[in-house]
């Protein structure tokens, strides 16, 4: 690993270059009262002078005054969108009698084309998500073609947080808020009374590469020193906490605690947390036909456990209460995982108790059940 | 193989505004292939030209308003092997259903010249009140893909694609930034059946309501939270009077906060 600074002024520098190798860049960007990740094509683009406020339920805008790139928490968007589309087509199948198959010559899952993208500025928790994912989606016995097209072809660009949002608990879950793997190149804003420069620390041989046509500097112990203090300054002012000491006995030992009354009590079931959520990846497929049922196409989408159908077998849906549910994703997403893929499923992006409607919040529900709090769900943080 | 017939489609009408009968004319690009598929035999909103029951799927469009209604939905049953209902009003008496919750013979004096001549039900009641019905489609007025997938499905056999969850999965999907939460209350997906497509967050407004209550809505805790961000309570009593506001879990919702 290198480290290098980049000016302010070059930043632009290190985006024209990733476009000339034929990636199509993502990033931050502001739209619709928020900053969320879509297609950019120049600084311009990125979220220059914002930041956000958040809370339970709640995310508002602001306006900043030191011209910084990335002085933001996470938004709505979570970089699965990308790699792990909400609505996908896999495949088309033909009428062949009483039954359906797959044309002579198509394999299944074979996108056209490898896309190329870059991922500006994702979060040290997000490139956490993106290794949990690559577990999940890769590492088990059956591979998901399609997102490993899109993974292999993907160029991360890591941002170290040197602000916390009001809804972020990285540190307690060790995903943050300085990334030290999972990224091509990641970058720390600086922003000194005399000086805004980025601090550039390399992750791969690709990102040491691209470097080579960015205008940058070898880092010197100063430049070094300063990042970390940035970084360890946004580790204090953490909105959120979770203690994940024994969590995962914690949840087994109290699947029938009170305090899962009182959030079902309050969860809408209405899926916003999973929908956010950077890991979870629950799809499900549509079979749909054409009018004359000649043709049936399967589509996957983005599903979620607080759906009645999630758990729907023969007979009913499993969980039928959102207490059911809402118990479901907690306890998978902070004690079954464990089991399941070797990590923790939260990453402590805080995105479920911004955009919860209600507010729902995952730390405090967890410390509601460890600390044996049977009732009163605390409101609106 | 002998010619299959082709299934005999007939489209009703009670008291609504035809939006819904509109939406299938509205399927420009997939009527011709429905018409294809399906004999369209009764559909005066189309054509004149009308064939004989029994039909094989009959759309029921509005609700059951006046004693005339109420038989009629019975001799529509009689004709129909499956019937569909499409809509806020064949499925929770629409908009009309407002006078459920007043004494509609104040309406009636108070609009009508002649209040003799007006011979109207007390309340505007969704069909499966009167008859039972094989499938319900939502929205006001409904989804045009929603209504073509459910044609398509009884076709083939096979069970439509119209989930039940809420509006938030198919807003979460599109990529809409959540309203609600970044520029402030009031919007109904959370406790709306999605089929939209979340069309009115997609415009920057919040959800009516107009495909009605979700599985397991929890309307109190939304409106709960919404109080405590200063909303009042009869603005939550005109939030879940809409189009759907005889829907159980939204009646009960509006009843709650009504002084």
């Amino acid at each position: 690993m290198k480290t290098f600074t980049l000016e302010r002024s070059d930043v632009g520098a290190l985006l024209d270059a990733l476009k000339r190798r034929g990636y199509t860049l993502l990033g931050p960007t502001v739209r619709d009262s928020a900053i969320v990740i879509d297609e950019i094509s120049r600084v311009e683009d990125l979220p220059v002078n914002w930041t956000d406020v958040q809370s339970g339920a709640s995310y508002r805008l602001k306006r900043r005054e030191d011209n910084a790139f990335f002085g933001f928490a996470v938004g709505p968007t979570s970089w699965k969108r990308f790699l792990y589309p909400p609505i996908q087509h896999l495949f088309a199948m033909l009428r062949a009698g009483k039954s359906f198959a797959l044309p002579a010559g198509t394999k299944e899952s074979t996108p056209s084309r490898d896309p190329k993208m870059a991922f500006i500025g994702v979060r040290p928790c997000d490139v956490h998500a993106l290794a949990i994912h690559d577990r999940v989606l890769l590492a088990g016995p059956f591979v998901d073609p399609l997102y490993q097209l899109r993974r292999n072809g993907c160029f991360v660009v890591a941002v170290n947080c040197t602000q916390a949002g009001g809804t972020c608990f990285c540190a307690s879950m060790n995903t943050g808020p300085r990334a030290t793997e999972g990224f091509d190149l990641a970058l720390t804003e600086l922003i000194t009374h005399k000086r805004h420069y980025f601090l550039v620390e390399t992750g791969s041989d690709r990102g040491e590469a691209l470097l080579k046509s960015v205008p940058v500097s070898e880092a010197g112990a100063d430049e070094m020193k300063e990042a970390r203090a940035a970084c360890e300054q946004a580790q204090r002012q953490m909105g959120r906490s979770l203690d994940t000491k024994q969590l995962r006995e914690v949840l087994y030992q109290n699947a029938e605690h009170p305090r899962w009354d009182a959030i079902g009590a309050r969860c809408l079931t209405c899926a916003n947390c999973t929908m956010v959520c950077p890991t979870c990846f629950c799809a499900t497929v549509e079979d749909v036909t054409d009018l004359g049922g000649s043709r049936a196409d399967r589509i996957r989408k983005w599903d979620s456990c607080f759906t009645l159908d999630f758990s729907y077998i023969h007979g009913g849906s499993v969980r039928a209460s959102a207490k059911a549910r809402y118990r479901q994703w907690m306890t998978h997403k902070l004690a079954s995982w464990v089991d399941q893929f070797g990590t923790s499923g939260c990453v402590g992006c805080g995105r479920c108790i911004t955009w919860c409607p209600v507010g729902i919040d995952i730390t405090e529900e967890a410390r509601a059940i460890r600390e044996g709090q049977p009732t009163e769900a605390r409101t609106h943080a | 193989m002998p010619p299959k017939r082709k299934p005999k489609l007939a489209v009703w009408k009670f008291s609504s505004c035809d939006g819904c009968q509109l939406s299938l004319l509205d399927c420009e690009d997939e009527l011709l292939a429905v018409a294809s598929h399906v004999e369209i035999a009764y559909f005066l909103e189309a054509t004149r030209a009308v064939t004989k029951g029994p039909y094989d799927i009959s759309l029921v469009e509005g609700s059951i308003t006046t004693p005339h209604d109420a038989e009629r939905i019975h001799q529509v049953r009689r004709q129909s092997r499956t019937l569909i209902t499409i809509g806020a009003c064949a499925t929770a008496g629409g908009i009309q259903a407002l006078r459920n919750f007043r004494d509609v013979r104040q309406f009636i004096s108070a609009v009508y010249a002649n209040p003799k001549y007006i011979e109207t039900l007390n309340k505007s009641t969704p069909i499966a009140d009167h008859v039972f019905v094989d499938f319900e489609l939502r929205g006001c007025p409904v989804s045009k893909y929603q209504l073509v997938e459910v044609v398509n499905a009884f076709l083939n056999g096979r069970k439509p694609n119209t989930p039940s969850y809420a509006v938030c999965v198919e807003c979460k999907r599109r990529g809409i930034t959540c309203g609600l939460v970044a520029h402030g209350p009031t919007c109904l997906g959370p406790v709306t059946q999605a089929g939209c497509n979340a069309l009115c967050p997609s415009y920057h407004r919040g959800c009516f309501g107009c495909f009605g209550p979700k599985e397991t809505p929890n309307t109190s805790s939304l409106a709960g939270s919404w109080i405590g961000l200063g909303v009042r309570e009869d603005e939550l009593v005109r939030l879940f009077r809409g189009f759907n506001a005889y829907a159980e879990a939204f009646r009960k919702e509006s009843e709650a906060h009504e002084k």
